[in-house]
């Protein structure tokens, strides 16, 4: 089989499983009683088992069986869920997660993980896993290990597909039966024996499942007893008898596999099939529970609801380009067809702009996801941060759905990890501290994302010290970032965005957690390069917001074409407020800016064809000017134009490597008639 | 002739004013006819403004006031000369552009010590063939300002 073709879907798939078993993990550590997600988890690590066992990932599917094994314990309700074994399957979804990403990096995906696995084991087994634990906690464990250990010696369980063959052997006239051997104490060549009494069910029938599995049985790594389920013709003492013939086996116990397992799979399959589909779970007895939990997680049920298809990035780009050709195309061919003035031709155009329109919609959608598939991994993250630190730390996510261009959630995962690292090790702090300060143990960070305009705005805010001036001053002076007279007239933003100047760590002993060299200064040139900015409010003692803006990045925006004297000018439709006309008396002297009163508010007036510099063939007075009023946050302009084109959709154009910073203007974009028409930057124009 | 062991260098060759210049032709992207010209405010003088190259919008230069010649009209034989260096795509608006030649690398002597004229920092050589006197530019002094 050609493996690598799968790669890239088994890298994909193993993510999405990992990602949903820490989720609901995180969800199990709220309510660990609620054993439906125990079986979502456990489905989820039984997929990544498979997935990795065919692709030939033997440590990956071995960890994930031993976790798999721990986690049928919890969901049989043979052992109890408590952080110490969350704890463990915590650091083994860690692990697995090293190791897939291993195998992205082209790595062979093996990590050393026999701590883990020897944690899982005893966990499994009911031991401990802290030999310091108290007296009747272990007592209580051993209890349930020797019962997990008896059930697991007395019970075959078999998966979906070894119950089909089953069955339909059974149904066929074979005999289905469950082979207990038992050697003697004395035996000193187990795995002989094993292979001998294989031997004999293998000639007289198909094994389909033995416990241990073979391989273990092959290294005797088994008490005195395995069990085999087999497939035969021959009947039982006839069998049994031949097994007795191999020296040192002590006794043969064989039984007929049941109806009643049949009968159970088939209970277990309908539950299977109805949170599968997890909408009206009404026949499950605990569905109330169900419900909830479908309603909180939307995402898990996405899987089986919608029907998806992966689609490689730089196709979609692709696609983009051809798109962008195809919008300039229609630009060009609407100007033509107004010129033609052909009746057939302009409804014909006007059709296909409306087609266009559409297929604009969805070629832009297609490339915006959640910032979910961001925020998701925090969670776990701060958990574990917290747990290192020994803080108390309730992460609250606002806004998950909020879609954002693909290349955008790229790029702003390593940020956005930077500044929660930062606010959970500098900002929230220790409990006794936030005791002594009146403030509850548990400090809370809050991770927000919504639209606005646009652009996207993530906040992350946390209720913890805050950001203390005079260390901060004291810091960037002594290492020479401002100068001891120019820190007199900062204001406290600047002295807050000071911890994002490179060079700049407030940490007085490097921690594991932020102290690992480079500074938050890496977080502000990354949004920076995204055309997007960040600030900091803080207050002490009260708590510090970092204010991430970013724009969607689409290429494509609607913006209004302008004209002063020759040349025609686009001001994007997301910065104008309104167009409007004004008289030349409407306009008033201020100092030495003309400004409007628009609508009760003074708004000063930029002459775009001063700023620009446009030759004027001799200026004639006209009474009557054109004003496009525009915004950046909550202060306006009146652009004053020649004249307005009208509104169009266009393609983002960049000036390219040579013309960089120009004054005003973001970029450059092709008109129909394949001329180029610069784009206003409106955010320049107003300090 | 030991033409076999000789290296050569091709060049694309223009001319501004009465003098030849020539740019190595790994250089240049293409020649194009003058067209629509976006005045792009607020730069250097010598930046015409940009145009739109089959969708890519490139800006243009203009040789003569780059080096400070005096400015001509724009006539029939005016040139774009298309060059790339270290991923920028720029024009050059040349008089005209004449030939592609190859120069034998040997014929290449460094610029002149006297020059006398402004484009004298953005020469990396001249190059004698025959009665022609080629002007080999400097690229990336003629980028960066």
């Amino acid at each position: 089989m050609e493996l690598n073709q799968y790669l890239e879907m088994f890298i994909e798939e193993s993510k999405e499983h990992l990602q949903s078993c820490s989720d609901n993990l995180l969800q199990l550590e709220k309510n660990p009683d609620d054993l439906a997600i125990v079986n979502e988890i456990f489905r989820s690590a039984h997929t990544l088992k498979g997935m990795s066992a065919t692709m030939g990932y033997e440590d990956l599917a071995d960890l994930t069986h031993k976790m798999e094994n721990v986690l049928d314990a919890i969901r049989n309700e043979k052992i109890q869920v408590n952080a110490e074994i969350l704890d463990v399957v915590f650091e083994s979804v860690d692990h697995l997660e090293e190791m897939v990403m291993s195998i992205a990096g082209g790595g062979d995906g093996k990590k050393d993980v026999s701590q883990t696995v020897e944690k899982l084991k005893r966990i499994e087994s009911g031991e401990s896993i802290q030999q310091e634990s108290t007296p009747s906690e272990t007592a209580a464990a051993e209890v349930a290990a020797s019962t997990t250990v008896l059930e697991n010696a007395l019970q075959l369980q078999y998966d979906d597909f070894e119950k089909t063959v089953l069955l339909q052997s059974t149904e066929q006239g074979y005999n289905a039966f469950e082979v207990s051997v038992t050697l003697m104490d004395s035996c000193l060549l187990k795995a002989a024996r094993v292979y001998m009494v294989f031997d004999i069910l293998e000639k007289n029938g198909d094994v389909v499942k033995s416990s241990p599995t073979v391989d273990k049985l092959e290294e005797e790594q088994f008490d005195q007893d395995f069990k085999v389920a087999l497939i035969t013709q021959t009947d039982a003492d006839e069998l049994r008898s031949k097994i007795l013939k191999v020296s040192e086996v002590d006794s043969v116990t064989i039984t007929q596999i049941s109806e009643d397992l049949f009968v159970q799979s088939a209970v277990v399959e309908s539950e299977e099939v109805i949170e599968l589909a997890a909408e009206d779970v009404t026949v499950v007895p605990n569905a109330e529970a169900k419900k909830e939990e479908t309603s909180q997680k939307p995402s898990t049920t996405k899987h089986a609801a919608s029907k998806t298809i992966r689609v490689s990035i730089e196709r979609l780009d692709i696609l983009m380009n051809l798109f962008e050709e195809l919008v300039i195309d229609r630009g060009r061919l609407q100007s033509i067809a107004t010129e033609v003035n052909h009746s057939e031709l302009n409804e014909t155009v006007e059709r296909m702009s409306r087609t266009m329109g559409d297929l604009q919609n969805i070629v832009l959608t297609m490339r915006m996801i959640p910032i979910e598939t961001v925020f998701n991994r925090f969670p776990k993250m701060v958990r574990t941060l917290s747990r290192d630190l020994k803080k108390k730390i309730n992460l609250e996510i606002l806004g998950a759905e909020t879609e954002l261009d693909r290349t955008v959630i790229d790029e702003i995962g390593d940020p956005l990890v930077h500044l929660i690292r930062n606010s959970v090790d500098h900002g929230i702090e220790s409990p006794e501290v936030r005791r002594a300060n009146g403030k509850p143990e548990e400090g809370n960070v809050t991770l927000r994302a919504y639209h606005s305009g646009n652009y996207v705005f993530i906040e992350i805010e946390d209720d913890g010290a805050g950001i203390n001036r005079e260390r901060v001053l004291k810091k960037a002076i002594s290492k020479g970032i401002v100068t001891k007279e120019s820190a007199l007239s900062m204001s406290d933003k600047q002295i807050n965005e000071l911890i994002l100047a490179s060079g700049f760590s407030t940490a007085e002993v490097i921690s594991d957690i932020s102290g690992r060299g480079v500074g938050l200064d890496v977080v502000k040139t990354t949004i920076e390069s995204l055309g997007g900015n960040i600030s900091i409010e803080s207050t002490e003692g009260v708590g510090s917001i970092f204010s991430i803006q970013l724009p969607l990045t689409l290429s494509i925006i609607s913006v209004m074409l302008v004209e002063i004297e020759q040349e025609i000018y686009a001001i994007p439709l997301s910065s104008i407020i309104e167009t409007s006309i004004i008289k030349n008396s409407d306009i008033l002297n201020a100092h030495n800016q003309k400004v409007i009163d628009f609508r009760g508010k003074v708004v000063p007036l930029i002459f775009l064809d001063e700023i620009f510099d446009v030759p004027r063939t001799p200026k004639q007075e006209d009474e009557y000017h054109s004003v496009v009023i525009v915004r950046k946050g909550d202060k306006l302009a009146g652009l004053v134009v020649d004249t307005f084109i009208g509104q169009q959709e266009i393609v983002l154009k960049s000036l390219g490597n040579y013309l960089t910073n120009i004054f005003a203007i973001s970029g450059a974009t092709i008109l129909g008639n394949g001329k180029v028409a610069l784009i206003v930057d409106c955010n320049a124009l107003m300090k | 002739m030991t033409a076999v062991d000789q290296e050569y260098l091709k060049v694309i060759v223009f001319q501004l004013a009465d003098k030849e210049y020539a740019i190595p032709v790994s250089n240049v992207q293409g020649i194009e006819k003058l067209m629509h010209i976006t005045r792009v405010p607020k730069t250097r003088e010598f930046v015409k403004g940009v145009i739109n190259l089959r969708g890519v919008v490139t800006p243009l230069i203009d040789l003569r006031e780059r080096f400070g010649l005096p400015v001509s009209n724009n006539e029939e034989t005016t040139r774009i000369i298309i060059i790339t260096l270290e991923e920028m795509e720029v024009g050059f608006i040349v008089d005209s552009a004449n030939d592609v030649i190859d120069i034998p690398t040997d014929a290449i002597e460094p610029q002149p010590e006297v020059v006398g004229s402004n484009e004298e920092d953005f020469i990396s050589g001249v190059a004698k063939l025959e009665n022609r006197l080629l002007i080999l530019l400097h690229l990336d002094k003629v980028l960066n300002p």
